[in-house]
């Protein structure tokens, strides 16, 4: 399968790379700050610029995908979620997707058996390990805001507090840890097994699945195996959010693996598919209300076009009309 | 059996020993290696010149698909690429559905025409991979500096093959974006696909002939303004001979309260017609104030297949032609597509309406206020609403010779969400209604397979295939409750329904909703009823000297 190993290896090397530089060629000052600072530009201005680049063409039409009952008549009930007819209802819709993806929660799988008949089996899967996986990064993510503050938050607190309520190994197992590197290996092996996923899958959608388990595998090993110094690791954090260009002494080589590879994947994420995440608010299938009727929708370049006039018609066809006895404007 | 039509043993044992990717069969292939092939039952004829020039689209030039050479014109790469990028600036749906998929695989088993093709570039997400591994390559994304990472690939006539194959096996139903996770959208692909094929002049007969013919006719099929009306007059005769009344509709008849636009296969086609002859009843039972126009004599738009522009330009006939007879507001039959565009489309392109006041049916006084900009009411939700208030005088018993279920068309389905007003009607004017299987209805509901312009004879292959989920479905309720009546709100339905049920589940009929109105209404001085508009026996209505209960 080269379409999985070209990324796989490319995303090995993107990670001995760091150690190799740190470790041997003593690159620290390159991976732990220059490289960081580059990773945030590119990621900001990217996301900005692409979600701008987005807006920038119009909607022309309103073409909602409507997925239950329209409002219609007063005695008929609308399915307010599946077919807003306000933009309060289309903010909920939209919400119901990018919190509990909700769209995905329909999926189904088709069989083929023979008679020939199709059978349509339920299958959550999917849904299940991608709501997983990025609810359990949200919050991984939001947990590493602790290094980048002096005084750790309450939310932050209260995030772990919940994520390691197992309280099994020393430091605290954080069930996300389990939870995302089960849900991406479930995903990498999902588009390996299955014919389609196969068939469909391009080297870009297995590249960010790897460096989300790299990176989550370096994390775990820093956490629970190999302990880097979680103290300087801090320092050069607080550094980097203060402008203050000073490397801390020794943080573990292991930690600029982990910290080089979410640089890639920032500076990867604004060209990529990734950007999924901005589109998913931007859909215009989900994001209009369903009132096209109700209200006149705006299209900003409308063009101009000659129709074929009623004069114009009757011009040609006046004579039969008039032994049709249909009614004309010109006897 | 049609002459485009696969045998159907043949095609069954297809179905059951060919391997194939919705069996889990990968031949290690990547889609992008497998050739585009034209066969017998695949392709449509391609536009006539003359249909071209008249309409005076590009390329006008005798050709065909199984041709190697398309003689495509001089600088066509140039006029994609332009055209795309065009695109991609005025359609923020385009550039999103080509930037935000991540290739889940949720749509991947979910087209009617990979489930009944097993063909991998049918599945909804290669179908747009045909257009982003173009966009990929040509356009400044920095996913260009991975070109081969990101499957990108070169323009060539070979992509212009696929293209054409391809958005010509999708019937814009939009069943894939229920599933998708970013709703992306692949009747939006498709329709930007063929809007670019038609810059080059690539396109087929079936669309563009009868776009010509509604330009220049005022409908699809060509039919002269006293044809029209000679056809709606021996509907009227038909109705006399079966019920003893004499309805009277009139035509082009300025003042009417109501102007009524229907797609003109009601008008001409089989068994479309019974469906005119079931309103044509309800209007005369309600003695509603309304008019037919020859000029706006098609209430489906081929335009909507072809490009945006000519999608406006033929619907502009709508609100030209109310404004000209000075109706209050307009009323629209069963339809499809004719739906989504009036539906999402007219009122931006051609209104405001605003010589036109709000709806208001004469007889039960409701307001359609969900129609007040737009002023176009779907007859089903005027009938539902007639017959809530008990304005109809309704037998359902005359209906119980048939044993019904229904089938949501994509259009009203997915792109309105019409499901209840239908079926409230539905259940009163029979008494046998089935639902087919819940992942085969309402916002799931999978297409005739034969929709958005490919309902040709030469396609028979294809639509046959593409409407295989659709039947089968269908066979379900014949099996379990001897469903021989397929209702549906839909012209294109009622065109290609009886051949998919031929084929496949011969037995079962394609009735349109208002013709079982007709059916079940009890007209003031009617005479005894012993026959269906289609002059089928009614059950329990025989005469009496044959009657042997």
């Amino acid at each position: 399968m080269k379409k999985a190993i070209v990324p796989f290896a490319a995303v090995l090397l993107l990670a001995v790379l760091p150690y190799v530089a740190v470790q041997f060629a003593g690159l620290g000052f390159l991976f732990g700050i220059i490289i960081p600072y580059i990773a945030i530009v590119v990621f900001t201005t990217g996301v900005v610029y692409r979600v701008i680049d987005w807006a920038r063409s119009p909607v022309p039409f309103r073409i909602p995908t409507t997925c239950g009952q329209e409002k219609s008549l007063d005695w008929i009930k609308q399915d307010k979620l599946e077919n807003p007819s306000n933009f309060f209802q289309a903010v909920a819709r939209v919400l119901s997707e990018v919190l509990f993806f909700r769209s995905l929660f329909r999926n189904t799988k088709a069989e083929l058996h023979d008679g020939p008949k199709l059978a349509y089996g339920s299958s959550k899967f999917l849904w299940l390990a991608g709501l997983a996986f990025h609810w359990s990064m949200l919050v991984i993510v939001l947990r590493h805001y602790r290094f980048f503050i002096e005084k750790v938050p309450g939310f932050v607190q209260i995030l772990e507090a919940g994520d390691g309520f197992l309280d099994v190994t020393l430091p605290a197992l954080y069930l996300t840890d389990i939870v995302i590197l089960a849900a991406v290996t479930f995903l990498v092996v999902r588009r390996l097994q299955d014919a389609k996923m196969r068939l469909i899958s391009l080297p870009t959608d297995y590249f960010p699945l790897f460096m989300i388990l790299a990176i989550a595998v370096a994390g775990v090993f820093m956490r629970y195996l190999t302990k880097v110094d979680v103290m300087s690791v801090k320092d050069l954090m607080i550094n980097l959010v203060h402008f203050n260009m000073t490397l801390p002494e020794g943080i573990g080589p292991l930690f600029y693996v982990h910290l080089f590879l979410v640089c890639m994947l920032a500076i990867y994420f604004p060209f990529s598919k990734l950007m999924h995440m901005g589109g998913i608010f931007m859909s215009p299938t989900r994001n209009l209300s369903n009132n096209s009727r109700e209200k006149r929708h705006i299209n900003p370049w409308n063009p101009d076009i000659k129709i074929r006039t009623y004069a114009e018609y009757e011009d040609e066809f006046r004579e039969k009309m008039k032994k049709a006895n249909l009614p004309v404007e010109k006897k | 059996m049609p002459k485009f039509a696969p045998k159907l043993s043949e095609l069954k044992k297809e179905f059951e020993e060919k391997p194939g990717l919705l069996k889990g069969d990968y031949s290690d292939k990547e889609w992008w290696e497998i050739p585009v092939e034209f066969r017998d039952g695949n392709w449509c004829y391609p536009t006539k010149p003359e249909v071209l020039e008249d309409l005076k689209f590009a390329n006008p030039r005798k050709w065909s698909p199984t041709d190697d050479d398309w003689k495509l014109p001089d600088g066509w790469e140039k006029t994609i690429k332009e055209g795309m990028k065009d695109r991609v600036e005025r359609f923020r749906s385009f550039k999103l559905f080509l930037d935000t998929c991540v290739r889940c695989g949720a749509c991947a088993d979910k087209c009617h025409f990979f489930l009944g093709t097993g063909d991998p570039k049918n599945m909804p997400v290669v179908r747009a991979e045909l257009i982003r591994s173009v966009y990929r390559n040509d356009f400044p994304l920095a996913e260009k500096i991975l070109k081969g990472f990101s499957g990108s690939r070169k323009l060539t006539p070979e992509v212009i093959k696929e293209w054409h194959m391809y958005f010509h096996q999708c019937t814009e139903c939009r069943r894939c974006s229920v599933f998708c996770p970013f709703g992306i959208d692949t009747a939006e692909i498709t329709m930007m696909g063929r809007e670019l094929l038609n810059l080059i002049g690539v396109s087929n007969n079936w669309i563009l002939n009868p776009v010509s013919n509604c330009n220049r006719t005022g409908n699809h099929l060509g039919i002269e303004p006293h044809t029209f009306v000679q056809n709606i007059e021996s509907l009227v005769e038909d109705i006399e001979d079966l019920t003893g009344i004499t309805v009277e509709p009139t035509f082009n008849r300025k003042g009417a309260e109501v102007l009524f636009i229907t797609p003109s296969g009601d008008v001409f086609a089989d068994p479309g017609v019974y469906t005119m002859m079931g309103y044509l009843l309800l209007f005369h039972h309600i003695g509603l104030d309304y008019t037919i126009s020859t000029y706006a004599s098609e209430g489906g738009n081929f335009g909507f297949f072809t490009s945006n522009e000519m999608a406006k330009k033929l619907n502009a006939k709508m609100y030209h032609e109310a404004k000209r007879l000075g109706v209050k507001w307009i009323l629209g039959g069963e339809c499809g597509h004719m739906w989504r565009v009036v539906h999402q489309y007219m009122d931006t392109m051609n209104g405001p309406a605003d010589f036109l006041q709000e709806p208001v049916s004469p007889i039960t006084g409701t307001k359609f206020t969900n129609a007040a900009s737009t002023k176009m009411v779907h007859i089903a939700e005027f009938t539902a609403d007639l017959i809530k208030h008990g304005k109809l005088k309704l037998d359902p018993k005359r209906n119980d010779h048939l044993t019904t279920t229904f089938h949501d068309s994509c259009n009203v389905a997915r792109g309105m969400g019409m499901f209840d007003e239908p079926r409230y009607v539905l259940n009163n004017v029979c008494n046998s209604f089935h639902e087919m299987p819940e992942n085969t209805i309402r916002e799931q509901t999978f297409c005739c397979g034969s929709g958005s312009g490919i309902n040709t004879e030469e396609y028979m292959d294809i639509r046959l295939r593409g409407g295989f989920p659709r039947a089968n479905a269908v066979r379900h309720v014949k099996e379990t409750h001897d469903v021989d009546s397929l209702v549906t709100i839909c012209a294109i339905d009622r065109a290609t329904l009886p051949a998919l049920m031929n084929y496949w589940n011969p037995g079962v009929s394609v009735y349109g909703l208002h013709e079982l109105v007709g059916n079940a209404l009890v007209m003031d001085g009617e005479k005894k009823r012993t026959e269906d508009l289609r002059e089928d026996p009614m059950a329990g209505f025989e005469d009496e000297e044959g009657d042997e209960d």
